[in-house]
């Protein structure tokens, strides 16, 4: 008995501890947005200062947030939406109407996240430009919704090999054709997991930097452009770049925060049915 | 209301031949079981005649007209399915007008429809509720009602009282013997049970390896198994076999060498017997008596008292093993030395191959 309380309490202790060396940065940054310059970069680091504003005030005189944010939200939306779209279908075939080489594939769909983006950057910036793609918001959906596909595909297979077969052939015997098979049965019946997906794949396009900074300018351009636009050649300016990337960073923290019953309860979709 | 009608259906699964080319005409109000061991195919079978797996080789006709190319949803008929597979999403009542939701009737039909059939299952009460609230019974109550809901041509069910409890078990088969009769519609049923089998069904397909084994009424294939396999497989407790050589033939009887000494004087089946021929006698434990005379002598290994009657597990000189029926008052004892007597008309004959020597005359039906 004590021993079991003992590795619980040292458990708690390990959780917290990975947890609070995680969030440091976040924390740590969302401070020295409130610093000023000179505070910002002293040694020993100051724990207490007094809190000002100017860094935001700064920032947002000199890009246009709210421009860089709506792209943001265009953009990790309509991705999620495009992968959901391409992925539902995908996911369905191959959980139900498995092949031989169905593994395969899908093996072979999350080997592409392996190759670094870069190795593709010349091709596919080539591409863009022929086909007008570059800074347009649907060039960059086109781009972001493709390289989440991989992960979509597993997880939403991964929710779909949950549900029953005969369940869906209870449907069948109902006379549902597939695509009412897919909408009145299955996709009910996996919403909290394709909720998760969903959210995950936000996240993740949200965050997204590497084909923003590249295929963007202004147009298109979103809040990782937004951040990296502080980490400017006019030397760093901690402060301000704290400041941009907390502007960058709350929306998605919030939603995240606001989801996270959510996205708890789809990834444990399969072990709680 | 349709005849179902399977020519020549083969099945395969890869390389493997499960289903090796079934005939079989299904009439029209007639309520056929296909029972079997598992892996005999009898589910296959039902799966193709829904159309929810594809058939290698052979036609399936329902009404008359081909329906092996046809999909399942337009095939018209309903099933019954033995883990119910119920929407876990929707209540009772959605659950059972998912087919007329799709087929778009009207809102007020669908709940008239719904409410007429929840009348007949006796589970008005439970529309509104989810399946998750619902016990065994209920589930199976709801996945009947939504089959139907449908008023399909014919009813397919899939052993969809094997995971009922023993009770619920005896009240469903009375159940959907009783819903048999006032919907008058095709009914195939599926299961390993023979005893759902024998109390429901009019006629009984039985099935061994992919093959059909014999087709006949439940009074038939229990008093005429055409095969070992058959005579085996139908009737509770199961028959006695007993290995056996031909000692003589006469005109009218046969005279049999049992394993352990003991002879018995049988009928003489149509089949020419030589002696010294290996068979083997069938006798049902209804057809053995208890008689300090009989041929049979063993020792008492159990009994089982079931209130009006009992069963005596004996074991023979030779080792071989016999199940009896006797009084329910009976005051014998595990341990006692016992004599069996052969009701000798009423036995079975099965060649080396297994299939059954029939005997002259019509075949009367035997007490």
């Amino acid at each position: 008995m004590r021993r079991i309380r003992q590795t619980r309490w040292g458990l708690a202790v390990a959780v917290w501890a990975i947890a609070l060396g995680m969030f440091f940065p976040i924390l740590w940054m969302f401070l020295c947005s409130f610093k000023t310059e000179i505070a910002a970069v002293a040694v020993p680091p100051k724990l207490f200062f007094r809190p000002t504003l100017e860094n935001y005030y700064a920032v947002l005189q000199r890009a246009d947030y709210l421009a860089f944010a709506r792209n943001s939200v265009l953009v990790s939306l309509g991705s999620t939406l495009l992968a959901l779209a391409l992925a539902i279908p995908a996911a369905y075939s191959m959980a139900f109407f498995p092949t031989r080489r169905t593994r395969d594939i899908l093996l072979w769909m999350l080997s592409t996240k392996m190759l670094p983006a870069v190795g593709v950057l010349v091709p596919i910036y080539l591409l863009w430009r022929d086909l007008g793609l570059l800074d347009t918001v649907f060039g960059l959906i086109l781009i972001d919704s493709i390289s989440v596909l991989p992960i979509v595909v597993w997880m939403l297979f991964s929710f779909f090999r949950e549900v029953p077969a005969v369940i869906l052939e209870a449907s069948r015997m109902d006379g549902a054709t597939q695509t009412e098979e897919l909408l009145h049965v299955l996709l009910p019946l996996c919403t909290p997991g394709i909720a998760a997906t969903a959210l995950l794949s936000i996240i993740l396009c949200w965050n997204e930097a590497f084909w923003s900074l590249n295929l963007t300018t202004v147009k298109a351009a979103t809040l990782t452009n937004f951040t990296a636009s502080f980490s400017s050649p006019e030397g760093l300016f901690w402060a301000k770049l704290s400041a941009a990337s907390t502007l960058s960073i709350a929306p998605i923290l919030i939603f995240g925060w606001m989801s996270q019953r959510q996205m708890v309860r789809g990834l444990s979709f399969g072990a709680v049915k | 209301m349709a005849t179902v009608e399977l020519r020549n259906v083969r099945k395969q699964f890869g390389n493997h031949e499960v289903i090796h080319g079934i005939d079989l005409l299904i009439q029209d109000h007639e309520f056929i079981a296909f029972v079997g061991p598992s892996g005999c195919g009898k589910s296959t079978l039902l799966r193709m005649i829904a159309g929810l797996e594809q058939v290698t080789d052979g036609e399936v006709l329902i009404d008359g007209s081909p329906a092996q190319d046809v999909p399942p949803a337009k095939r018209g008929l309903a099933m019954v399915f033995q883990s119910y597979a119920l929407y876990p999403h929707m209540t009772v009542a959605e659950n059972m007008s998912f087919s007329l939701r799709l087929s778009g009737a009207s809102k007020a039909e669908r709940e008239q429809k719904v409410r007429a059939v929840a009348r007949i299952l006796e589970m008005e009460p439970l529309l509104e509720r989810k399946p998750s609230q619902l016990s065994g019974g209920q589930l199976q109550r709801v996945a009947i009602g939504r089959a139907m809901v449908r008023q399909p041509k014919a009813f397919l069910m899939d052993e969809p009282l094997s995971n009922l409890d023993a009770a619920l078990q005896g009240q469903m088969r009375l159940e959907l013997a009783r819903l048999h009769r006032e919907l008058n519609t095709t009914m195939i049923y599926v299961t390993h049970d023979q005893l759902e089998a024998m109390t429901m069904a009019d006629r009984i397909v039985v099935l061994n390896e992919g093959n059909v084994e014999q087709l006949g009424s439940p009074l038939e294939l229990y008093q005429h198994p055409a095969t070992f396999f058959v005579a085996g497989f139908i009737g509770a407790p199961k028959m006695n076999f007993l290995d056996a050589e031909v000692k003589s033939v006469s005109e009218q009887s046969l005279t049999l060498a049992l394993a352990g000494g003991a002879s018995v004087v049988v009928p003489r089946p149509l089949q020419e017997l030589k002696g010294g021929e290996k068979i083997r006698l069938g006798v049902r434990a209804e057809h053995l008596a208890l008689e300090p005379e009989g041929d049979l002598r063993g020792e008492i290994e159990a009994l089982e008292h079931l209130g009006p009657r009992a069963y005596i597990h004996a074991r023979l000189a030779d080792g071989a093993r016999l199940v009896a029926q006797t009084d329910g008052d009976t005051q014998a004892r595990p341990g006692d030395r016992v004599a069996f007597r052969v009701r000798s008309e009423a036995t079975h004959l099965f060649n080396a191959s297994g299939k059954a020597l029939t005997r002259p005359g019509p075949q009367t039906p035997l007490s």
